[in-house]
């Protein structure tokens, strides 16, 4: 079996401070780290690797600094690393990144392909799902586990706001994976010794299956108009009480607020 | 000269902290408390290679430096004193004098088992009357043909009860004094090997510090280390880089200590200031960096010449003693400076104080650094 993992670099954001006078982030000096959900992605990947013997694969797109995730990805166990990096990408929006790393997907054997859910800076959660559609490939969002049969079906755990699904895949799909789904193994210590002897394939917009119009800046439609810091919602009133007592306290609050 | 991390040691030095953070700070209280070792933190350490660090790959190591072993004992040590030294007498007790004095069979039956943390490691020199002077070893292991046979005791040894092996120094010849000192290889369970006390401690209490007995012990003949009348010479050069670990330790408690004030003193206000903000704190903990910082330079000094194959003995030496006094000086202060908080068991920093004195203690005093030092002075 061939996985790939999708990765982002991505800044810390518990790390992150916003300037007060114009309400951006600050981003200087920030650490970045790999994608959250993309680390979960990934631990669940390598666990296939270990029991299945699956071949594991992450791409990332971004800068050349970039190469930090991947050195990363190396030190925790994966077999082969891609850097997508180029001028032509610069500017992407979420269908220009999609459509990016759709173009390296049609160059690189795979069964699986595996996305984070969201990534902490952009936040969209769109890129996986784009992806996969792409791609023409059926998708699984929201994922917590994953078992495979070790022949054909995977059995996958899906969240879902009420609850959870189970699911039954048959075949190469995209997955969008959560960080809550497992623990992401810390990096070996012999894999951080090797990791920069390790060759981490560099690719360029002309070695990708995708039209350059796609790409970039001319690839991406979206537009920021504006950019404004949300208000603060005060913090909220907690009431350590039954819940028949809770029912008369909530009721009570929005007939005071003449919501009922 | 590059004071700079290499590529390598940044990216342990990522995966290391956050392993500290999330897996040894949180048990870091209650196996003080509790005085419990912590077997499951070694089961995680060992998954990712904490117990082999500078161990070659042909031997199941990591193949990484002593300089990356140092500051993983550091960044443990930062947060639990007793895991820093879980690691650092496994590895620099055990592990390396196989490594640099065993035959090709001892290495390879002991290592991959010691470096993948399945079986944990142990040294036993001190003895009740054999301390500072461990010349005065009165454990004997006799020759018996195919076998050895040793009898005596062992006081004091870390890991002692978890270990499976066992780096034992017994006299093979009295009248040779310390030319009649032999190395061996003991395993757990080896008949007439056995445990006695275990010591209550004033800090480093999750770590275990235990006797160690024998009684007509069986010793399989190919366990003598390195030739017969050189255990002395074993033991001691074993100690030269046992120290880098256990400054690497106190350099890590101190650096801990300092991390717990600097987040406390800005936090507590008096007189309507954060303590902080007194000048009297921000001298002292000035001096008090510059220490730390001092004795991060000594020991990654000493650490650098032992992977490059150059004379360390005083420098390591040098390294425990400032690290071991600046850990107890950072910690008395640190206390000082949490009032009476820092002197109940809701801060970390009391236990740290606690930890800290040990590593002016074992693997040779501050007076045996200063003996170490001096003679190659005065050679
Ligand atoms: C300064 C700035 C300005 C931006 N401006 C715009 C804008 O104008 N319009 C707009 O639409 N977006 C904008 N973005 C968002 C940016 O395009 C997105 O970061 C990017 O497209 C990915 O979307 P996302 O972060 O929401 O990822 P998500 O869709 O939340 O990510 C889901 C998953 O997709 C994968 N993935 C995402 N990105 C990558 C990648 N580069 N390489 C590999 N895998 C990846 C990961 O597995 C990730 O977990 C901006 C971002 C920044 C930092
Ligand atoms: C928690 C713990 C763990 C330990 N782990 C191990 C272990 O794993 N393996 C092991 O073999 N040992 C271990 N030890 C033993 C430790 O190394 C010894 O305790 C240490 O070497 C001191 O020996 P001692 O206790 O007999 O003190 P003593 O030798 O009795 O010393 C008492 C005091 O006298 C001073 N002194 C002695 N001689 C002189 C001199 N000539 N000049 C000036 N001052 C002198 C000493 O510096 C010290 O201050 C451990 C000890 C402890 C407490």
């Amino acid at each position: 079996m061939k996985i790939v993992v999708c990765i982002k670099q991505v800044p810390d954001t518990t790390e992150i401070k916003i300037n007060p006078a114009t309400g951006t982030l600050i981003r200087d000096g920030v650490p970045s780290i790999m994608n959250p959900d993309d680390k979960g992605g990934l631990e669940m990947a390598l666990r296939l690797k270990e029991q299945y013997n699956a071949h594991v694969t992450v791409i990332t797109m971004g800068p050349p600094q970039a190469e930090a995730i991947l050195r990363e990805a190396f030190a925790m166990g994966v077999d082969r690393a891609i850097l997508l990096t180029d001028r032509k990408f610069a500017g992407a929006d979420t269908l220009a990144t999609s459509n990016a790393l759709a173009g390296a997907l049609r160059r690189i054997d795979h069964d699986l392909i595996i996305a984070g859910r969201q990534a902490i800076d952009g936040d969209t959660a769109q890129v996986g799902p784009q992806m996969a559609e792409h791609l023409k490939l059926p998708q699984v969002s929201y994922v917590t586990d994953l078992k495979y049969d070790g022949k054909k079906y995977f059995t996958i755990k899906k969240e879902t706001e009420e609850g959870y699904q189970i699911l039954e895949v048959e075949g190469t799909c995209v997955l969008t994976v959560l960080a809550s789904a497992n623990q992401a193994r810390y990096m070996s210590v012999a894999g951080i010794m090797t990791a920069f002897d390790r060759e981490m394939e560099i690719w360029s917009a002309d070695m990708i299956d995708v039209e350059e119009v796609k790409l970039g800046l001319s690839g991406s439609p979206t537009r920021v108009k504006k950019s404004f810091t949300k208000a603060q919602k005060g913090a909220g009133q907690v009431f350590e009480v039954d819940a028949e007592e809770a029912v008369g306290i909530i009721t009570s609050k929005l007939k005071e607020k003449f919501i009922i | 000269m590059d004071f700079s991390l290499t590529k390598q040691e940044e990216l342990f030095m990522q995966m290391i902290r956050s392993f500290a953070e999330n897996e040894v700070k949180p048990l870091a209280a209650d196996i003080d408390d509790q005085e419990r070792f912590p077997m499951e933190t070694v089961e995680k350490m060992a998954k990712i290679g904490l117990m082999g660090i500078p161990v070659p790959v042909e031997y199941g190591g990591q193949g990484g430096t002593n300089q990356i072993y140092s500051m993983a004992v550091e960044e443990l040590s930062r947060v639990c004193g007793t895991t820093g030294v879980i690691v650092s007498a496994h590895t620099s007790l055990c592990v390396a004098p196989i490594l640099e004095n065993g035959t090709e069979e001892q290495k390879m039956k002991y290592l991959p088992k010691l470096a993948s943390g399945e079986w944990i490691g142990a040294f036993g020199l001190t003895e009740p009357n054999a301390g500072t002077d461990a010349a005065m070893q009165q454990t004997t292991a006799v020759d018996a043909g195919d076998k050895w046979i040793l009898n005596g005791s062992k006081i004091f040894i870390t890991n002692a009860g978890y270990a499976h092996v066992y780096i034992v120094m017994a006299m093979t010849d009295k009248s040779l004094g310390t030319k009649g000192i032999s190395a061996f290889i003991v395993e757990k369970g080896m008949k007439g090997f056995s445990f006695g006390k275990k010591e209550k401690k004033m800090g480093i209490r999750g770590s275990a510090t235990c006797e160690l007995i024998f009684e007509n012990c069986e010793v399989p003949k190919e366990n003598l280390l390195g030739t017969l009348g050189k255990g002395f010479g074993i033991a001691m050069k074993t100690l030269d880089g046992g120290r880098i670990g256990i400054a690497a330790q106190a350099l890590g408690i101190a650096q801990g200590a300092m991390d717990e004030t600097i987040k406390y003193t800005k936090e507590r206000k008096q007189f309507g200031k954060a303590i902080a903000a007194f000048q009297n704190t921000q001298f002292q903990m000035a001096d008090l960096e510059t220490k730390v910082q001092a004795a991060r330079l000594l020991v990654r000094s000493a650490a650098f010449k032992k992977d490059s194959g150059l004379p360390y003995s005083a420098d390591a030496a040098m390294c425990k003693l400032f690290a071991a006094e600046t850990a107890m000086e950072v910690t008395t202060k640190a206390v000082q400076f949490h009032g009476g908080y820092g002197y109940t068991r809701e801060y970390p920093i009391e236990r740290m104080m606690r930890d800290a004195k040990i590593t002016e203690i074992y693997e040779g005093t501050s007076e045996v650094q200063r003996m170490v030092i001096a003679a190659k002075l005065f050679k």
